[in-house]
């Protein structure tokens, strides 16, 4: 009985969605319509959380604007987002970065990620 | 047109909207029914169709319902139900009623049997308000006074109290079709829906 729920998520899901986690820096580009017109507006910031889920899961991604902390939840899978851009990967010891909430300037940092021929 | 067809709930998800809204849905497995029974002005004095909704094992008849049944060919159904019809003469026994009567738009009326919730306080079942938890307080969820004095000198019948709560039947109006999977026999309706999961639903057109 529940596979029928189970297939109706699974519809819900893009295939375009590239392979990202916490500290990494994306570019949410969110479609925004205004009246008729459609525009598109990106959100550039590190990736604070993410959960699982088929068309549940959500992500939180964290920047700073006009030295003010913002956040905005994504539904991963949404048809409002145009696409999502990985910046840069982060080299992060957590999954859930809320730590970063605290801290301002330098501290609020994360260092790259390494590729692994480097290592 | 039948206005009405027997469900099955199956359970609670979301989707989204083209315009990228996330909308919670209710999923239920509708019909296929069969009409068992056509009650017709001469002999009931009133027009409906009776519709029968999820096959049952032949062991499971038993002989007074095995006549009914062969009536409409033969096969038994758990649940029976009759919605009214404005015009009985482009049915027959035996017809098959599918979700091809909705479309995804409509407004529909849904009836289900809500879930028990076993013997409640005021609170719970009434939505009273408690007393204070703390500071001396002895009232936390009683019911209070429950009437007057000398007169009237008696309880008003109808008066809420504790009691049983849930298991009853609770009809939904202007529930809105958000999509339908024929192949599957599966209808998304937008918001909750009453009873349990597997609870048998009444879905009708809303008038």
């Amino acid at each position: 009985m529940s596979n029928i729920i189970e297939q109706i998520e699974r519809e819900q899901m893009r295939t375009d969605v590239p392979d990202f986690g916490s500290g990494d820096t994306v570019k949410v580009h969110v479609k925004i319509r205004e009246g008729e017109k459609e525009r598109v507006q990106i959100f550039q910031g590190v990736v604070i959380k993410k959960t699982k889920g088929m068309n549940k899961a959500r992500f939180i991604v964290r920047k700073i604007s006009g030295g003010i902390g913002v956040e905005r939840t994504f539904p991963v899978y949404s048809p409002s987002i145009d696409k999502i851009e990985v910046v840069t990967r982060g080299r992060v010891r957590r999954a859930k970065l809320y730590y970063l909430r605290d801290r301002r300037g330098k501290a609020a940092r994360i260092s790259e990620k390494r590729p692994a021929y480097l290592k | 047109m039948s206005t009405g067809i027997l469900g099955k709930k199956i359970g609670m998800t979301s989707i989204f909207e083209s315009d990228g809204r996330l909308v919670p849905v209710t999923v239920v497995k509708v019909g296929p029914c069969v009409v068992t029974q056509i009650k017709n002005m001469e002999t009931d004095g009133y027009k409906a169709l009776q519709l029968g909704f999820e096959e049952l094992a032949d062991r499971k008849i038993n002989k007074p319902k095995a006549g009914h049944f062969a009536k409409s060919g033969g096969k038994g159904f758990s649940t029976l139900r009759e919605f009214r019809v404005e015009n009985t003469d482009d049915y027959e026994l035996g017809q098959v009623v599918g979700l091809d009567i909705f479309s995804v738009g409509d407004k529909l009326t849904i009836s289900g049997i809500s879930k028990g919730r076993g013997f409640q306080g005021t609170i719970k079942r009434h939505g009273f308000s408690r007393g204070p938890e703390t500071h001396g307080s002895r009232n936390h969820r009683a019911p209070g006074s429950i009437g007057q004095s000398a007169w009237p000198a008696r309880v008003i019948k109808g008066k809420r109290m504790p009691g049983h709560m849930g298991t009853d039947r609770v009809t939904v109006k202007n529930l809105k079709v958000v999509d339908i999977k024929p192949e599957e026999n599966v209808i998304l309706i937008k918001g909750a829906l009453p009873g349990s999961k597997t609870g048998i639903l009444e879905l009708r057109k809303a008038k």
